[in-house]
């Protein structure tokens, strides 16, 4: 059956009015919507940027030895010799103070002023040792820590298990507030629309009588259903495009070398699934109140 | 047109609303239906509307059988027939023209039907002066000329009137008499369930009448009356 645009305007003015009518309550659902794919958004982003963090950071393959201040240069070649000897140990470089201070002016970028005021290079002597495989590691580095010289021992992976335990614990607690508060939306939509269908009894019940099929009378329904998760959704993308534009700008000044997620394609697939969950909590939710109340 | 063989109705709540009803209806009748209230009028023209089922029975209209139509056969059969309530039924929110209209609206109309049919019903009820009005303006007589116009202006075979002068004063209630006669005339077959005797009697149409249930008398050219 072809839709006349004579119905098209009837339902985009049916669903105007019941939208104004139930102003406040629709406020609220919106909020709702907006409020948990905001949540949702953020941990999605929190999730791939710590998850590209802990990658970038295990490509290394790198233990970094600081020294311990003071040793002489026979001490510090002693030590080279020693973590050569450690099993798995492909290479190993040295990295004096001096050279790490340069690195990081560099790092810094055209915020290297921020060490402008100091008077004594704060940073250690170093060693930087390549691994074989990644695997190897966690033993190697606990080896090289108990050397003697050694100040202290860091390395990817311990980041990489911190970051991945972040990780893990943004997705469960993602997915309870956002579970909770999506049940939150479609109780409120299909309250929204009970009162829509309540409102309209009367409408409803002539409309039987004079021969209105089914889907004419649920679509207006629907429409205010998925109205409402439309816009929910879209101002949710707005804000999350927003700040994490202006945060990932503030980013790439401040702490240049965090590497952040910036592709395109990737932001614009996740805002579009958000606005697509949010037209799917909004039929979700008006298509049981309407199967529930209007019995057509 | 219509026929029902051996119709009943039990309600849920064990009301026996119809009993064994039999009754044929031709195209271009005008049916008095009367009985005390309570005799089951209304139920009688819910069947007929498919908004209950029979319990035992066949409602034929048009060579369907009524309580097997598919959901969506459902609306199709409900353009054919026209209603109008005791309570009118008009929404208050929207003029006379726009609750017209609001009937072909329902069912898809296009706004050059709309255009065309809305006024034409309108002055068929004499209506025309008043369109841009709404409800809670006009008098009993005149919200019920806008119910009809409402009920006829998808131009259906049957019109069913339920009580249609049950708030109206007599004079009010003639000149609505006068108006169903008129579009009867036009070809449309009407089924009016009343307790206006007066009206009935004068009428001399088929009387068909209703007493508990059971169909008590159908007669060509009646007067009121249920008695045994
Ligand atoms: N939906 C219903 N459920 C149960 N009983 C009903 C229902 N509708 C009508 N009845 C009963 O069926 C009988 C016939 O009612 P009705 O058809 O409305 O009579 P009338 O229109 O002649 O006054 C009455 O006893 C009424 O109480
Ligand atoms: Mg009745």
């Amino acid at each position: 059956m072809a839709m006349g645009v004579n119905t098209l305007a009837y339902y985009f003015k049916e669903t105007a009015r019941y939208l104004v009518r139930n102003s406040w309550l629709s406020l609220a659902a919106i909020g709702t919507i907006t409020v948990s794919l905001l949540i949702l958004g953020v941990s999605i982003l929190l999730v791939t940027n710590t998850n590209k963090i802990a990658l970038d950071l295990e490509q290394k393959l790198e233990i970094r030895v600081f020294l311990k201040q003071n040793l002489s240069l026979s001490q510090v070649e002693q030590l080279e010799k020693r973590i050569n000897f450690v099993s798995g140990v492909a290479r190993v470089s040295f990295v004096s103070k001096e050279k790490a201070l340069a690195d990081l002016r560099k790092g810094l970028g055209e915020r290297k002023d921020i060490l402008a005021g100091m008077k004594k290079n704060p940073l250690p002597d170093a060693f930087q040792v390549k691994m074989e495989r990644s695997e190897q590691i966690a033993g190697a580095a606990a080896q090289i820590s108990s050397l003697p010289g050694v100040e202290q021992v860091l390395y990817g992976q311990d980041t990489v298990e911190k970051l991945l335990l972040v990780t893990r614990w943004v997705r469960i607690a993602g997915i309870i507030i956002i579970g909770a508060l999506i049940l939150a939306a479609l109780f409120l939509i299909s309250s929204i629309i009970r009162l829509s269908v309540f409102a309209r009894r009367q409408e409803i019940s002539i409309m039987k009588v004079l021969g209105a099929t089914n889907w004419f009378i649920r679509t207006p329904f629907l429409l205010e259903g998925v109205t409402l998760g439309f816009l929910g959704s879209f101002v949710a993308v707005v804000i999350l495009y927003f700040s994490y534009w202006s945060f990932v700008q503030q980013i790439s000044t401040f702490v240049p070398f965090i590497p952040l997620v910036a592709d395109q394609r990737l932001l614009f697939n996740l805002f579009g699934g958000l606005v697509g969950l949010g037209l799917v909590i909004g039929i979700a939710g008006s298509f049981f109140s309407v199967r529930k109340y209007l019995k057509v | 047109m219509v026929h029902f063989y051996h119709v009943s109705k039990v309600y849920q709540n064990g009301v026996k609303a119809l009993k064994d009803v039999t009754m044929h209806i031709s195209k271009g009748d005008f049916l008095f239906l009367v009985g005390p209230s309570g005799a089951g009028k209304t139920t009688l023209t819910k069947l007929l509307l498919r908004e209950e089922l029979p319990t035992k029975g066949q409602v034929i209209f048009c060579g369907k059988n009524v309580a097997r139509l598919k959901p969506q056969e459902i609306p199709l059969l409900r353009r054919k027939i026209g209603v109008v309530f005791q309570d009118f039924r008009l929404l208050p929110k929207k003029t006379v023209y726009e609750n017209v209209a609001f009937a072909l609206e329902v069912i898809g109309g296009s706004g050059q039907i709309i255009k065309k049919r809305v006024p034409e019903a309108l002055e068929l009820v004499g209506l025309a002066d008043k369109q841009k009005m709404f409800p809670s303006q006009l008098s009993g007589g005149e919200q019920q000329r806008a119910g009809i116009a409402r009920a006829i202006v998808n131009r259906p075979l049957l019109l069913i009137t339920d009580e249609p002068t049950g708030n109206l004063d007599p004079k009010t209630s003639w000149e609505l008499i006068y108006l169903l006669q008129e579009i009867n005339r036009l070809g449309t077959t009407i089924i009016m369930a009343t307790h206006a005797w007066d009206i009935v009697n004068t009428l001399k149409k088929r009387v068909v009448a209703l007493s508990g249930g059971q169909m008590v008398r159908d007669e060509k050219r009646g007067v009121y009356g249920y008695g045994g």
